[in-house]
């Protein structure tokens, strides 16, 4: 058997993949929260709450209605997306112009009112969600056993961070949108509509999460409090990357859940807390984050 | 919102008031029992140390269980297992808190606003792992039975009564040591660099040590509460140290009223109690608690005692306007 650094292979590449994985559902997380925060200055502290509504939402439909996964990928992403554009439409809106911080707390009462809501209706246990057929094999690669799902999650995953930034880069409303991100009054006084924009922004991010929510739902068990902790590392990642460039904190993202595949590997006991030292690290080194310009707070 | 000012005295006699009523509560345990109001006065203690950073700092950190709950279990460690006295376990709790404010405050404040609020909150995650990790915490079960002791070999600290007054003079001794750096030339340089921290940069003061000198007292200030939990309930668990404990209070000061020293006491004394009541119905407890979370951050940002006291002005843009 082939060994790396005193380890299978099989070992180490098996991690790898799962590292890479999670750092999809980091980096289409980390994605939502920089377009929601480049527009709205808020940090959306409920994301990773809508991650997990994304996933009940898979998993009611599947439950109530009979509609499989496939379906679910489609449709969940827009209701929840929809639900937080009424959030920010109806509540958020009221906190523009206000300090950032009351964002942050509106954001975090919408956390507990998510997650108890759902505990109390559906209990705190954590409900399976099955792989959809298609995806139910193995690809033998050789020196390792490949899921299928796992593939199809990280090219999912992938790709719509690949379309959400053709279409922020190459697109009109992309530009309208960089162009209210720069400065919103004066986009404005230009005919655009410039609240609608948050909120379809507001939205869009939310979607974006839901669809990582559905994406996770087979992998994790889909439980209420399976969002909370997973954002709390994405604000970790989003220290470190710096929330100026997208790309930027996409590939944050991927390394940080690559580093962190390869520390169960090496030093298990570590695994959950090397995201954060990481983030000291890179505290003590580069202040603004990796990819973060000197004054942006 | 238009107030009539309250008659001038009326916040004293309040406080008194207060004051009188938990000196004498012990001997009429059929109104309130006492266990309760010790946890009470625990996180009012917390609320307002945790809001000498938040309300009058105007430095937001979303990590504060970490310090609560690193003097608990410090407490628990130094009386259960190294055997010694309560007023050494609580001063082992409170300095370890300080140095881990110390380490967490000249980490987050290199950056601001809500960053800092994100970093606070990675770190207190991290603090909470490594507790769920270490070999002497009991993990998921907690630390428990952690003994109460006698305090400097006299008094004996299982007697409800005798751990009540001792409760009740760290508490108001913390309570009266936040009045104290309020009101301290440390405090006027605090609201100084709050207000606008490019001039007091410009003034000379050294804006940093100072930003870090107040998040170590706020810490210390919440260890010290988490420490005196600690001995009261004879356990030190994760709960101590979860996320879930740094919203609360952020709630209590917001509910209290950032913009006043004892206010947050008020905020604590409301969440206990909902969460003491709600405590049987699981998921509600959460569920109410963010509603009201929700309402008082978009209607009610001034908070009771700021309400009460109607000497905030309509307006409150900033979350940290005055600070009386």
């Amino acid at each position: 058997m082939t060994e790396l650094f005193g380890l299978p292979l099989a070992v180490v590449a098996g991690q790898t993949m799962l590292g890479l994985v999670n750092g999809c559902f980091y980096a289409v997380l980390s994605l939502g929260l920089a377009l929601i925060f480049g527009l709205l200055r808020i940090v959306n502290f409920a994301h990773g709450a809508f991650f997990m509504a994304g996933a009940f939402g898979a998993w009611l439909l599947q439950r109530y209605l009979g509609l499989g996964y496939w379906v679910a990928v489609v449709i969940v992403p827009l209701i929840v997306g929809a639900v937080g554009a009424g959030f920010e439409r109806t509540l958020l809106r009221k906190l523009h112009g206000l300090d950032p911080i009351y964002g942050l707390l509106l954001t975090f009462g919408m956390v507990l009112v998510l997650e108890g809501g759902i505990r109390v209706m559906f209990g705190s246990s954590g409900h399976p969600y099955p792989v959809p057929e298609q995806l139910r094999g193995t690809a033998q690669l050789g020196f390792m056993v490949l899921p299928l799902y796992r593939v199809w999650v990280i090219a999912a995953a992938l790709s719509c961070c690949a379309l959400t930034w053709w279409f922020i880069e190459r697109t009109r409303l992309g530009a309208i949108l960089r162009a209210a991100t720069e400065k919103p009054s004066l986009t404005q006084s230009f005919g655009i509509n410039v609240p609608v924009l948050l909120t379809l922004t507001f939205g869009a991010g939310i979607g974006l999460a839901a669809f990582a929510g559905v994406l996770a739902a087979p992998i994790l068990h889909v439980n209420p409090s399976m969002g909370s902790n997973l954002v709390i590392v994405v604000f970790a990642i989003v220290v470190i990357g710096g929330m100026g460039s997208i790309f930027g904190s996409m590939v944050t993202a991927l390394a940080v859940g690559v580093v962190e595949g390869w520390t169960r590997v090496f030093y298990s006991e570590a695994s959950n807390t090397v995201i954060f030292v990481l983030m000291v690290l890179v505290l003590l080194l580069r202040p603004h984050g990796l990819f973060g310009r000197e004054g942006s707070a | 919102m238009k107030v009539l000012p309250l008659p001038p005295g009326f916040t004293r006699g309040l406080v008194a008031a207060v004051v009188l009523a938990l000196v004498v509560l012990p001997w009429l345990p059929q109104f309130i029992y006492p266990v309760f109001v010790m946890k009470l006065l625990c996180l009012a203690l917390f609320a307002c140390a945790y809001n000498l950073l938040l309300g009058f700092g105007g430095i937001m950190s979303f990590g504060h269980a970490a310090f609560f709950g690193t003097a608990a279990y410090l407490t628990g460690l130094a009386v259960k297992h190294a055997g010694l006295t309560p007023e050494l376990g609580i001063l082992a709790g409170t300095l370890g808190a300080a140095v881990l404010g110390a380490a967490i405050g000249a980490l987050a404040i290199r950056r601001q606003g809500i960053y800092l609020a994100m970093i606070t909150l990675a770190l207190a995650q991290m603090v909470y792992f490594l507790f769920l990790q270490l070999p002497f915490t009991g993990a998921e079960d907690g630390m428990q039975q952690i003994p109460r002791g006698r305090l400097l070999g006299l008094v004996d600290l299982r007697d409800d009564r005798a751990m009540y007054y001792l409760v009740l003079a760290l508490t108001l001794g913390g309570l009266a040591l936040i009045l104290r750096i309020v009101h301290s030339p440390f405090g006027h340089v605090v609201m100084a660099i709050r207000e606008h921290e490019p001039r007091a940069r410009s003034l000379g003061y050294p804006v940093e040590r100072y930003k870090l000198v107040l998040f170590v007292l706020s810490a210390a200030l919440s260890g010290l509460a988490g420490s005196i939990k600690a001995l009261v309930f004879q356990v030190a668990s994760l709960t101590d140290v979860y996320w879930h404990l740094s919203g609360d209070v952020v709630l209590m000061s917001l509910l209290g009223g950032m913009q006043s020293v004892l206010g947050p006491a008020i905020g604590a004394a409301i969440v206990v109690g909902l969460q003491y009541y709600l405590d049987a119905f699981g998921g509600w407890v959460t569920l109410v608690t963010g509603i009201i979370f929700m309402v008082c951050v978009t209607t009610f940002r001034n908070g009771i005692a700021g309400t009460l006291t109607a000497r905030v002005a309509d307006d409150t843009r900033a979350p940290t306007q005055r600070y009386d």
